[in-house]
């Protein structure tokens, strides 16, 4: 095996490579530190504002792509083999204001400006992606980015006209994608990458292979996938994270795989990559997804990560368990699968032993007669975690619930099925007393606590309010609405 | 002569922010972008982690061992005063010596080579303490004896006991109103850099220089004048960088001059939201008379505010809740009464509104206990209570009202947004829906314009004209965002009647205009907009002597217009003839100065004018609920704003859409939620939720009241426009409690405490439907 002791990628124009770099180095400190590119702003340090907003393109199947993320919680070291773009160079040489820009100029899209720099980044993102967008696809484009002074109405007008700016033609960025390509191309050598001095170590796996023999070698490694998580232990609780084993990068681990029983999700597989073939496959899905963290978190965040973190509020863990999900985990060469809902075994405790890692999650295909839903009530609808998240299956035969999986997060110190609740529906015939006899059932599974997110009483309730709205939404005779949708 | 050309970026025009395009290409600088000197030294605050307790010991030893770490700051490194209150209560020290009074509270800084070891090294002190119980909030706090901050005050006219008696309908309740962060988006900084004698430059992120500079030279014992404070710009103020900034600034400056080194201070996320001052939380107790058509008797009512450990600004900010209480109603009999309490929190600060809205959502309250009461529409109790244009128009604090404007506003509102209509159709929707319910509220309000405290009613402005023709622009204020800097400059422009692009602005800085007061009470274009204007006239009086007396022409013969002068028949170009007026030695450069006129307040007898106006405003805004999970959506908001006659539609539209979402922020999703152990949970947008795009209404309409003109001369006729428009975000809550009714057929008030989050409007429907009829 041969090992590289740098990383290299391209810095807007430049060819970049760093020898010098520790594990919990930002990408956001070294813009803004080392290169002094200080167009990005820093204002929360844990992925929640936007203001870092960066594009870091990548190659993903030979296609080059661009994703916005939050350079605040995204390790330097995770970049190898990237093109860095930062709000400096989308204006091009000639310094002309790009549309995007322009359009905030004449929108009157900027107050303070703070955190202007990052909006126009997400929007050059979903403009590259879907030049007319509609009012909803903008919305969900800035998701991740909080302004305090405008309330959004300019920025999203600014968006909505970016086109009687220019078009591709005036995007200095698309004229260069096939030179930016081959240089991406160039700088993949298959290599392991370990760098940084021996208490602040990186290590970026060759392949997944690599990554299993690391794991040997390093059981206690930190491993990191989107960052999404671990950033906010080294910016906001100063852990460390040495020796820190980087994934985001494995192809082998973004595999999304449909057959006709299952579909099966690589575990470096972001919540944007997993996005189409889900809503696809689940649909009741789509609206879950959009109210998941904000679009730079869903671009760097993973499905793994979500799983493996093993917090009792993630937004996957519920949905799945609910779908009869496995997770696949492996050690070496050793692979084990596991139902989902036995992996999390306490508060901060995992079915995960020395060496293990998340392969992939593997989901069943719904049954004939399988009614889904999914859930997440949160005190802001969009980009905050969730006070009570819930999976519901309900097979339904002849008016008679055959089968029942009902998993809740924020109701126990992990996500955990609603085992009495299903008792009380499985059996009986469809109707509304069976979901309130649930809705009962539940008391005695669970005993939820009160924090900032909600109280106690309050996360009784919904959790039980809740299965009367998956019995009203799938009932044939509601004749109202009995959600909000998003507009 | 033409005045077919027109200057570009003049008055009445939507000129882009002047800072617009170095905002979306990042070249905008901000504090923490400026070029750091070399050794430049990073400064970090080490804070408690127990709410309120006697300090026996802090041991510093593995703080200071730490590699890369210069030394410490503590109480006994201050070389002048250990104080920072900025109303000169001398209760608010830099460091404690002796006690805790809030979990957070900055007890020592470390200065190190950088800021990640500062960070690092802060966390390593080793502190023990006795601890003492806590109060957190105004009821505990009162419950346990504890003192008011400052002086509590009292407005009082008419009989309010007899009034109570003669009238048959009383009412009485409570409203618990949440605080706010600012959550501006660049967080607090500041970076000191020494020179020589006892000087210091400060750059910072405040909206007021002169305090931070004053601060600094208490604190540091040396004299205002060694002391320059620069401010570019801010990335959000809102009032969070009032007086909050003066802890930041004096840090940093002990530390530059104990190493001579440049020192810059900027916290974390989670220590700027700890460590410092929010809005106000109140608990507002009332208790309202009325006849049995709804028209309002008496009041009376007691305001209780969370202020936190020190007086900061409380004693202004509980003032000015009082002068709000009465929003737009007429009371006839009225005693209002504050009590500033003291809590052991983090000492809470201005707020956009500064203790008003408080003061107006108490008076909604009461307007919708009444409309619950006798049947009506919330709309109909509003319109009988107003306050009358001719009579029916004094204050609790005895100033008459002259320029009501309400009533037509209401109308063109209540019209334009369809309102009666469509509350037919939500009355109907409710009855048919099941679970998601609606509700629609028309809400107005009216702001004073002043600052309470007299004296800060002065500015300064400072304009140079270079023998080029171009000008150079200063004065007090600070931009933050609201576009001041791009106003002045259009009135520059228009005085000079050249184009915009001529005038550099530049940055605010105690060494151009002293003495100023904060950019703040909404009065940054009025107070400093005229100053600008007094400097730029004091200008154009010197050239136009200097032209008449030049050409032997009478005064009125000189004209400016696009560009040019006009000198009788001859016309030359503003640059020419600057050129000509620098050879004759005329002075090209002066200093401005404006002091608001006609206001005075008594707050001992309660009696006064504070206010020089006041700035009207309503919004119509319509929800939908849903009654399983308390979650909730605005589905349209129509709003019509008084600016008087706005200097800038495009910047005062911006002010208006931002300020009803940060309103609406303020009473639905933003929580601050401490633990038992008073420590705050909620502190940073991780936990503390302010809006995002998704939560605008569905459909937002905003308009300027485009036929309103200052019937005070304000400048150009304008209105102050920065707090006014935050309390329409109260039409969300309104319209929140109507949809809450429905599921009692709106026959009791559902008394929404606030924030109205998911899990309050859930508890209140479930309390209802638990109430019996």
């Amino acid at each position: 095996m041969l090992f590289r002791d740098e990383i290299n990628f391209i810095l807007n124009g430049r060819s970049v490579t760093l020898k010098d770099v520790k594990a919990n180095q930002t990408l956001l400190d070294f813009l803004r530190l080392d290169q002094r590119l200080t167009g990005t702003k820093e204002g929360c340090a844990e992925g929640d504002c936007g203001a870092c907003t960066v594009l870091v393109g990548r190659l993903h199947n030979g296609i080059l792509k661009y994703e916005v993320v939050n350079a605040c919680i995204r390790f330097l070291a995770s970049v190898d083999g990237c093109h860095i773009v930062s709000i400096e160079y989308l204006a091009g040489p000639n310094g002309k204001l790009h549309p995007v820009q322009k359009a905030m100029v004449e929108y009157h899209g900027s107050q303070c400006g703070f955190c202007t720099p990052g909006f126009v980044m997400s929007l050059y993102a979903l403009w590259m992606e879907n030049p007319l967008p509609t009012k909803r696809e903008v919305e969900v484009a800035i998701q991740g980015n909080l302004c305090r002074c405008t309330g959004y109405e300019p920025i999203v007008r600014a968006a909505l006209s970016i086109n009687q700016f220019g078009n591709a033609a005036f995007d200095y960025l698309n004229a260069e994608r096939d030179s930016i390509t081959m240089r991406l191309l160039v700088l993949r050598d298959c290599k392991r990458v370990i760098i940084g001095p021996h208490d602040n170590q990186a290590i970026l796996p060759a392949d997944v292979d690599d990554l299993a023999m690391i794991l040997k070698e390093k059981p206690d490694a930190i491993i990191i996938a989107g960052s999404t998580d671990v950033g906010l232990w080294v910016t906001k609780f100063l852990r460390p994270i040495s020796p820190a084993v980087f994934i985001g990068h494995l192809e082998g681990l973004k595999v999304i795989t449909v057959t006709d029983d299952t579909l099966e999700i690589g575990a470096c597989v972001t919540y944007s990559e997993i996005q189409s073939t889900l809503s696809k496959v689940f649909p009741h899905l789509i609206q879950y997804w959009d109210r998941i963290a904000g679009w730079q978190v869903r671009n760097m965040g993973t499905i793994g990560g979500n799983i493996a973190g093993g917090s009792p509020i993630g937004d996957t863990p519920p949905v799945l368990i609910a779908l009869k999900a496995e997770v696949i985990l492996r050690n070496g060469s050793t692979v084990r699968n596991l139902p989902l809902e036995e992996f999390f075994i306490d508060y901060g405790l995992q079915d995960r032993q020395a060496s293990d890692f998340v392969y992939s999650i593997r989901i069943p295909r719904p049954e004939a007669n399988q009614l889904d839903s999914a859930y997440k009530v949160s005190k802001r609808r969009e980009e905050d975690i969730s006070s009570i998240a819930v999976g519901i299956s309900v097979v339904l035969n002849d008016g008679v619930i055959t089968a029942c999986r009902i998993a809740y997060g924020g109701m126990a110190a992990t996500p955990k099925r609603a085992r009495k609740a299903e008792d009380a529906l499985l059996g009986t015939l469809w109707n509304i007393k069976a979901f309130e006899a649930a809705g009962i059932a539940l008391e005695h599974d669970f005993s939820p606590l009160s924090d900032w997110r909600a109280s106690k009483e309050y996360r009784m309730s919904v959790s039980r309010n809740l299965l009367r709205r998956f019995f009203l939404e799938h009932n044939l005779t509601t004749t109202h609405p009995v959600q909000l949708s998003p507009v | 002569m033409t005045d077919l050309v027109k200057i570009s970026g003049g008055v009445y025009t939507d000129h882009k922010h002047d800072s617009a395009t170095k905002h979306v290409t990042g070249q905008a600088e901000y504090c923490d972008d400026i070029l750091e000197p070399i050794g430049t030294l990073h400064a970090y605050l080490g804070v408690s982690d127990v709410a309120h307790a006697i300090i026996k010991g802090m041991d510093l030893t593995a703080v200071k061992a730490m590699p890369g770490v210069v030394g410490v700051l503590t109480a006994k490194d201050i070389p002048g005063i250990n104080d920072i209150s900025p109303t000169g209560q001398n209760d608010e020290p830099v460091f404690p010596t002796d006690k805790i009074q809030f979990y957070g509270q900055p007890l020592f800084a470390v200065i190190a080579t950088t800021r990640d070891i500062a960070r690092r090294a802060a966390k390593l002190a080793v502190m023990s303490y006795d601890i003492l119980p806590h109060a957190l909030d105004p009821i505990a706090a009162q419950d346990a004896g504890y003192p008011y901050v400052t002086a509590p005050l009292k407005l009082e006219r008419g009989d309010v006991l007899l009034a109570k008696k003669s009238t048959q309908n009383h009412i009485q309740g409570r409203i618990i109103i949440g605080g706010q962060d600012h959550m501006y988006l660049e967080g607090q900084i500041a970076f000191a850099i020494p020179g020589e004698d006892d000087d210091l430059i400060v750059h910072c992120s405040t909206q007021h220089p002169s305090e931070a500079q004053h601060m600094v030279a208490l604190v540091m014992g040396i004299p205002n004048n060694a002391v320059t404070v620069n401010v570019r710009r801010l990335g959000g103020g809102f009032g969070g960088k009032e007086s909050q900034m003066n802890l930041f600034c004096v840090v940093a400056s002990i530390a530059a001059k104990k190493w001579n080194r440049a020192v810059k201070l900027r916290p974390d996320r989670d220590q700027d939201m700890t460590a410092t001052g929010k809005r106000h939380d109140f608990v507002i107790d009332y208790d309202v008379s009325f006849d049995d058509d709804g028209r309002i008797q008496a009041v009376d009512n007691v305001l209780a505010a969370r202020c936190g450990f020190s007086s900061d600004l409380s004693g202004p900010v509980t003032d000015r809740a009082l002068f709000h209480a009465d929003n737009a109603y007429f009371y006839p009999n009225v005693r209002l009464v504050s009590r500033p309490m003291k809590t052991n929190t983090v000492s809470n600060t201005a707020f956009r509104g500064f203790g008003g809205p408080q003061g107006v959502l108490a008076a909604e309250r009461m307007i919708e206990e009444i409309a619950f009461a006798t049947g009506q529409d919330t709309l109909d109790v509003r319109k009988i209570n107003f306050y009358g244009e001719s009579d029916r128009n004094v204050t609790p604090y005895h100033q008459t009202i002259k320029d009501n404007i309400l009533p037509r506003l209401i109308e063109q509102l209540e019209n334009t947004a369809d309102y009666r209509k469509r509350r037919k159709v939500i009355i109907d929707f409710n009855k048919n829906s099941q679970i998601l319910k609606k509700g629609i509220a028309l809400t107005p309000v009216k702001f004073g314009i002043s600052f309470t405290a007299t004296w800060y009613n002065q500015a300064g402005a400072l304009i140079h004209i270079y023998n080029d023709g171009s000008i150079h622009l200063n004065h007090g204020g600070t931009e933050m965002g609201q576009g001041l800097h791009t106003k002045v400059a259009q009135i520059v422009a228009d005085a000079f009647q050249v184009d915009f692009e001529r005038i550099k602005i530049t940055k605010t800085t105690t060494e151009k205009v002293p003495n100023t007061s904060a950019t703040a009470a909404s009065s940054g274009t009025d107070l400093n907009g005229m100053a600008a204007l007094n400097a730029a006239e004091q200008i154009k009086e010197r050239l136009i002597d200097f032209a008449a007396s030049h050409w032997k022409l009478d005064k009125t013969q000189i004209k400016f217009n696009s560009n040019m002068v006009h000198i009788g028949a001859e016309c030359l170009t503003f640059n020419a003839f600057i050129k000509l007026a620098y050879i004759d030695r005329i002075q090209l450069s002066a200093a401005g100065f404006y002091k608001t006129p006609d206001i005075h307040w008594d707050r001992a007898a309660g009696k006064g004018q504070p206010f020089y106006y006041y700035a009207y405003g309503a919004a119509c805004s319509e929800v939908l609920v849903d009654t399983l999970t308390g979650e909730y959506r605005v589905e349209r908001t129509d709003i019509l704003h008084d600016v008087g006659r706005s200097l800038n539609p495009a910047l005062d539209i911006g002010q208006v859409e931002g300020a009803f979402i940060q309103g609406m922020g303020w009473l639905t999703t933003e929580e601050l939620w401490w633990d038992d152990a008073g420590q705050l949970r909620t502190h940073a947008p991780s936990t503390y939720k302010i809006p995002l795009a998704s939560d605008r209404p569905r459909i937002f309409n905003v308009n300027l009241a485009d036929w309103s003109e200052n019937r005070e001369l304000t400048i150009k006729r304008s209105k102050a426009v920065g707090e006014p428009p935050f309390m329409l975000g109260i039409s969300v809550l309104e319209a929140l409690s109507m949809a809450v009714a429905s599921v009692k057929n709106y026959q009791k008030c559902p008394r929404l405490d606030t924030p109205a989050t998911p899990e309050r409007i859930l508890m209140a429907i479930e309390r209802l439907q638990g109430e019996g009829e």
